[in-house]
């Protein structure tokens, strides 16, 4: 291609990604160093609502000259961080005749780090399995029931996932019908969401149904494009299925698994729509959920937006410190720099 | 031309019969500048809003997470709604963004029949018209109270032990139900168990105040309630209570007033007739009920020209008006002498009288109720110890307060 037509192709899409999400992140960056607070005063009022009046001191946002709020913002550094990661609780944590690791624990973002890490790394696997199981035996269906297959394998992808979560929910949370069922099976009462880790291997279950089939349409589709040429090769040397699949079909998808893999693991780390849906947020919450949380308005109208903003900042480095093993492999297979031509 | 005719005859037909029904209540005057309302979604904003909407060119927008639009859109200019539903908590950030404008003058001109308590003052201002109160109050079923021959519990510890008795006759599924789910909720029911043991939340300077042993009091009381309800109290909502109680699965709640007219609603419940209200348990005997009160009403902005507000304040009068209230009486405990309160008013004005304290609401009330929303299932869930838990909050509000600006 010639750079010109290249230039032109890619120039729009590059400035989309820079004004929608460069800039934004750049924005967030920085007020992730800043904090705005409205300057505050301590006033006496007359309040009076249907149960009296009172008279008391009240704080009141102090108002300038054109009669608007006064905002001050003040540079903090790494304050809103610290406030994040709480470096001197856990140095006394792990200090001779701290708490250690029940300690850590009990701080939000460690708690959420733990979390969302095994969240993204049990489902990986878990996600990668039944993707390639279900592309294998589609792949081996008669081809009479191949579409109706993939059709109903696709169902749960297609659905919103905070809608599929809702419905998961409702089928377990009191004596929803599967609970009820359950029950009826085991002879016990069960409470599903009266505890953590019922939950956890709940969400665990809900997001390797709802991305398998991602995975799935991913490796049936290489699965069309395998070397039959290969496979044949194989069976005269006298392979056995499982070797074909180890020597010939996993290696012709392995660019495929890490595509898979990268995109998975940036998914499964934002991890938000489970701890919505299950209202785990008793029990487990992720970082994602944490952002959230904090730009959430209180009833009196307060959000941590500076706060929000170095959770959104560690949420980012995080998933980038996961993805860079993947990313350098796929680096390394197109050639490093060169354009591998 | 023909097919036109045939849609628009049901219509018609429809339009006639939304006027004809019974409940809808002819307005005084036509309505000619448009006003739109952003509020709460339950059962009262529906009956006033429905009202409001007979004079025409009126728009309501009923969400329950109103609160999270609200000071933005009424900032705007100019702002996006002319008028707000809003409660104790809510009329807060309004306030302090001067977004809402004084209504002095509009209820001198239309207004005059207003009960005096239906005034919201912030000094000489009047900033809010309130329209009904609302608290969490006891509600029990009376049948099953009267098989064991209990009397309606006064006081936590009689709670308790009805609870217990309850749960030996194997009666209902759950003897209590509770509004615990982590957040908001709990919260809540942390501040009505805590300042019913007369406690002070946040000390004259916005420090917090509340580690302490009536804090861990409360918290000891509440862990003792949960023994008795769902394992699953802590994903359990108002709506979830309510349907635990419609469907017959719990004995008694510490719910809200708003949720006491569905308990008699024979589509959904199948305990009609059965439920009976009082005032909130108190947690110490002969104390205040342990429960807050709170109001709900309307405001209207500041970035909106004066003949929309005047607009505004006369739907509002007729979304408040005699009529519409008394073909309501079960929807909301409203503030009008019109009728004598309903059976539905009960548990909420024997709280008040029994001395309840109107919810703290402020800037730094704020904070410290999300704080405690965040925190407090740690306790319930046996991870950590009270003194601990209330510490985490005390730190967490201190994090939030000092980033708000508050301290």
């Amino acid at each position: 291609m010639r750079r010109k037509t290249f230039v032109a192709f890619v120039a729009p899409s590059l400035v989309a990604m820079a004004a929608l999400i460069a800039l934004p992140l750049l924005s967030v960056l920085a007020q992730s160093f800043f904090v705005t607070t409205e300057v505050m005063e301590t006033v006496v009022q007359k309040n009076c609502d249907p149960f009296g009046c009172k008279t008391e001191e009240v704080l009141a946002p102090v108002r300038g000259d054109d009669g608007r709020i006064v905002r001050a913002t003040r540079w903090v550094g790494f304050d809103n961080y610290r406030a994040l990661l709480q470096p001197d609780t856990v140095a006394a944590a792990f200090a001779a005749g701290g708490r250690g690791w029940a300690a850590l624990a009990n701080i939000d973002f460690y708690r959420a780090l733990r979390f969302t890490l095994t969240f993204t790394l049990i489902t990986l696997p878990l996600v990668l399995l039944v993707g390639l199981a279900l592309a294998l035996s589609v792949n081996r269906a008669l081809q009479s029931l191949r579409g109706p297959v993939i059709f109903v394998s696709l169902l749960p992808f297609i659905i919103t996932p905070l809608i599929g979560a809702l419905s998961i929910r409702w089928l377990f949370i009191g004596d929803g019908i599967l609970t009820a069922a359950l029950e009826w099976f085991l002879e016990r009462d069960i409470a599903l969401f009266a505890q953590g880790w019922t939950i956890e291997v709940l969400m665990l279950f809900y997001r390797v149904w709802h991305v398998a089939p991602f995975a799935f349409v991913v490796f049936y589709a290489a699965l069309q494009t395998v070397s039959q040429d290969a496979l044949e090769a194989a069976l005269i040397d006298g392979a056995t299925r499982l070797q074909r699949l180890r020597y010939v079909i996993i290696p012709h998808l392995a660019p495929l698994i890490v595509f898979v893999a990268l995109i998975h693991l940036m998914d499964a780390y934002r991890v938000f729509e489970e701890i919505i849906g299950f209202s785990a947020q008793a029990h487990r919450i992720s970082l994602q959920w944490m952002t959230f949380d904090l730009l959430q308005p209180d009833d009196s109208g307060n959000r941590a937006i500076a706060r929000a903003s170095a959770s959104a900042m560690l949420t980012m480095v995080g998933v980038t410190l996961l993805l860079a093993p993947l990313l350098r492999r796929t680096w390394r297979d197109y050639g490093g720099g060169d354009s591998g031509r | 031309m023909k097919p036109t005719k045939i849609i628009r005859t049901p219509l018609l037909a429809a339009a006639l019969f939304m006027f004809a029904m019974p409940g809808a209540h002819a307005c005084d005057f036509r309505n000619t500048t448009p006003v739109s309302m952003l509020s709460a979604g339950f059962e009262a904003w529906k009956v006033v809003s429905g009202a409001m909407e007979e004079c025409g060119n009126f728009n309501a927008e009923l969400d329950q997470e109103f609160r999270t639009k609200q000071p933005a859109a009424f900032a705007a200019q100019p702002s996006q709604y002319t008028l707000g539903g809003v409660a104790n908590g809510t009329l807060v950030p309004l306030l302090n963004d001067g977004s809402i404008r004084a209504l002095n003058s509009l209820v001198d001109k239309h207004g005059a029949h207003l009960l005096p308590n239906q005034l919201i003052r912030n000094d000489d201002d009047v900033v809010a018209i309130a329209m009904m109160i609302n608290a969490q109050h006891l509600m029990y079923r009376r049948d099953i109270l009267d098989d064991l021959n209990i009397a309606p519990p006064k006081t936590y510890d009689q709670v308790l032990a009805a609870a217990k008795q309850i749960q030996a006759a194997g009666v209902v599924d759950y003897p209590l139900g509770g509004t615990y789910k982590s957040g908001w909720n709990l919260a809540q029911e942390f501040v009505n168990m805590y300042l019913g043991l007369d406690g002070e939340l946040i000390d004259s300077g916005n420090r917090p105040a509340l580690n302490n042993a009536r804090g861990q009091a409360a918290l000891r009381m509440m862990k003792r309630l949960t023994v008795y309800m769902d394992p699953e109290y802590l994903v359990s909502d108002s709506t979830y209570v309510q349907q635990q109680f419609q469907q017959g699965k719990i004995a008694m709640a510490n719910l809200w007033a708003s949720r006491a007219g569905a308990m008699d609603n024979a589509e959904e419940s199948t305990v009609v007739g059965l439920v009976d209200f009082a005032a909130a348990p108190a947690v110490i005997p002969g104390g205040a009920p342990a429960t807050t009160l709170w109001w709900d009403g309307m405001v209207i902005a500041s970035n909106v020209s004066d003949a929309e507000a005047e607009a505004a304040f006369r739907l509002m009068m007729h979304g408040i008006s005699d009529p519409v209230l008394s073909a309501n009486k079960d929807a909301a405990i409203w503030l009008t002498d019109a009728f004598a309160p309903a059976r539905i008013a009960a548990g909420a004005m024997a709280s008040a009288q029994g001395g309840a304290p109107s919810y703290p609401a402020s800037t730094a009330m704020g904070l410290l109720h999300t704080a405690l929303g965040n925190n407090l299932a740690d306790y319930l869930t046996g991870k950590e110890s009270a003194k601990q838990t209330l510490a985490d909050v005390e730190a967490a509000y201190i994090t939030a307060a000092e980033e708000a600006g508050v301290l």
